[in-house]
């Protein structure tokens, strides 16, 4: 986990679930096949009901027709988000699409957990609500070691909560390290 | 002040006497199932950090219970089946529920109690958010995602953070025309689908002992939906019961102590509660069916984890044997040993399998079904626009294979009700 990451916006509502974040009928696909797995960047987000997709403006798809890979890097949701299915899926579809951070209100367990276990991207809580107050495409800097977010695009600074005992995890790269550098497994 | 039956639980896998709400501890794991979804990313991610060659940390403690895309031809859907079954064969493993052979089951959750792994004061991880379930019987369950789960496959350890409990206790006498689906409902109405978000939901009180094992499974089932961590039901005889007609391993049960903590407790009288539906798009978002009836209805749902045990169809049948639904119905029992039993099971000298067929049901294989949506070719998938009446526990767009679609979700008897109507009815007035 590096301290700084910057990037575009893209911005969703609350409840955010995980089947809409990664539709059911697209787990079957391979998570470590390298052709497959950009399944999971094409349909990231695709089942968010279209006028909330790219808020405030609506109708703006994650990543475009048919591309894995979206222009965005930062999340940034109401309440909730991830709640639903233990679906690891549901993060790594996002790590796919090249997010790197999510910032929310408040997140369902255990997609927050496996965010964390998986090392697949940063889950943050505002201490305000953002989803009014950034738009999609603005310009975003985060400095995790002061827990701030910049909105460059409109000058605008706002805090973040700590991450507290999970950041260990997230430094060590993900659950394995993480129980490597605690005894846990033998090398 | 004393400790939860959670703290408790967690305190004993972690060789320790006491833990507090807060604490990060690493736990040992009795059971870790996994299925067909999640089971091959898992062993992908076992074999990345373990090695090609690594060895399960117990065979004997891990169940492979393929349930959610089975009757499909997708092609990557099938191949997860081969995937989990070349790991079994290598491994060895005995709790290995293959499709297609006599030892296939369906849905996990409701297949873990069946086969005995569900056992008083024991930690149960799933790669399955509703593992939960597991908790009616006085344990730990919680679902995790495919890294936490590799990590047990490797270790049989996991970190924790130990949650607060609120807790649930249910007076009175059940009337005949609400079920557990409608008290658990009530409850994520009252406390919200994030109001429970890494607490403990703990049930309790005459009215949920007075339920049987399955009916408890549906108020647990159900904690996900409030955001809880574990769902929990302190055992009594009739947990042991179950228990022991399913397996001879031994088990400690563990109660609470009367003082320990609660960040919340609420108290219902359940004779003056009403039958609930949760209506689109939120398993909170509940109405009193009698704000909701006449809703128009394309089809009628009945199964899936917390909604197609024996007793639902019983429930369910109650209301339709003799009549004929008026909307396209769907019956699909949670487990193969449910399906078997609905054949078995007469209901005034007809199987309760032939009551829905009589009714003009659709009757399908144990699995999950169109719960989750699926491959476009499961049965009973909601298409565009479709209004549906459903026993599933989710109701998210999309969740039944079509964003459009509208699901309003209600317990069998309820669902029994509307599938007569062809519209949205109370079963205060259908119930004879
Ligand atoms: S029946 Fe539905 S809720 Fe239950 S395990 Fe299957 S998909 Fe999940």
């Amino acid at each position: 986990m590096e301290d700084f990451i910057s990037g575009k916006a893209y911005v969703v509502g609350d409840s955010i679930d995980t089947d809409q974040i990664i539709p059911a009928k697209n787990l079957v696909y391979s998570m470590s096949d390298p052709e497959e797995r950009k399944e999971y960047g094409r349909h990231a987000m695709s089942a968010v009901p279209s006028e909330g997709q790219g808020l405030p403006y609506g109708n703006m798809p994650l990543t475009a027709d048919g591309e894995h890979e979206s222009e965005y890097t930062i999340v940034i949701a109401g309440s909730n988000f991830g709640c639903g299915s233990s679906r690891e899926h549901a993060p790594f579809s996002l790590l796919v699409a090249g997010i790197e951070a999510v910032v929310a209100e408040s997140y369902a367990r255990i997609f927050y957990r496996n965010s964390v276990d998986a090392g697949f991207l940063v889950p943050l809580e505002s201490r305000v609500r953002l989803v009014d107050k950034i738009r999609t495409g603005d310009e975003l800097e985060i400095d995790l070691s002061v827990s701030t977010l910049k909105n460059v695009t409109t000058g605008e600074d706002f805090l973040l909560n700590p991450l507290g005992d999970v950041a260990e995890i997230l430094r060590a790269g993900n659950v394995f390290e993480y129980a490597r550098q605690a005894g846990l497994i033998a090398d | 002040m004393g400790q939860t039956i959670t703290e408790k639980i967690l305190a004993s896998h972690a060789g320790r006497d006491r833990v507090a709400p807060g604490e990060h501890i690493w736990i040992d794991v009795d059971i870790l199932m996994t299925h067909d979804v999640c089971g091959p990313p898992t062993i992908d991610i076992f074999k990345r950090e373990f090695g090609e060659s690594a060895q399960v940390w117990d065979r004997d403690k891990l169940v492979i219970m393929p349930d959610h895309y089975i009757f499909t031809a997708d092609p990557h859907a099938r191949r997860n089946i081969e995937i989990l079954r070349a790991f079994a064969t290598e491994q060895a493993l005995p709790h290995y529920f293959d499709v297609g052979t006599s030892r296939y089951k369906g849905v996990c959750h409701i297949a873990l109690a069946e086969e005995g792994f569900n056992r008083p004061g024991s930690v149960l991880f799933g790669t399955d958010s509703h593992t939960c379930t597991s908790g009616a019987f006085g344990l730990f369950s919680a679902g995790i995602g495919n890294s936490d789960a590799a990590l047990i496959m490797g270790t049989g350890k996991i970190w924790v953070r130990i949650p607060e409990t609120m807790r649930f206790v249910f007076e009175g006498e059940l009337p005949p025309y609400l079920m557990a689906k409608d008290l658990i409902l009530t409850v994520i109405g009252d406390i919200g689908f994030e109001g429970g978000t890494y607490c403990a939901l703990e049930f309790t009180g005459p009215a949920v002992y007075a339920l049987s094992v399955e009916e408890r499974m549906t108020l647990t089932n159900m904690a996900i939906e409030a955001g809880g961590k574990n769902g929990i039901i302190e055992p009594d005889e009739k947990t042991f019961e179950y228990v022991r007609s399913r397996t001879d391993a031994s088990f400690e049960p563990v109660y609470g102590d009367s003082d320990g903590k609660r960040i919340l407790e609420r108290v219902y009288d359940v004779g003056s509660m009403e039958p609930v539906v949760a209506k689109p798009h939120r398993p909170d978002n509940r109405a009193g069916v009698t704000e909701v009836t006449g809703t128009k209805l394309d089809k009628a749902y009945i199964g899936s984890c917390t909604g197609g045990k024996l007793e639902d169809f019983k429930a369910a049948a109650q209301i339709i044997k003799g009549d004929e639904v008026r909307v396209d119905t769907y019956v699909v029992p949670s487990s193969t040993e449910v399906s078997e039993a609905m054949r078995t099971t007469m209901v005034d000298g007809v199987s309760l399998w032939d009551v829905f067929v009589n009714a003009g049901c659709q009757m399908g294989h144990a699995s999950c079904g169109a719960c989750l949506g699926g491959p476009i070719d499961t049965f009973g998938r909601m298409q565009g626009s479709e209004v549906v009446i459903s026993t599933t526990n989710r109701n998210f767009p999309g969740r039944m294979g079509s964003k459009e679609a509208s699901v309003y979700l209600a317990s069998p008897l309820t669902v029994a009700a509307s599938a007569l109507l062809g519209v949205i009815a109370d079963p205060r007035e259908v119930l004879v």
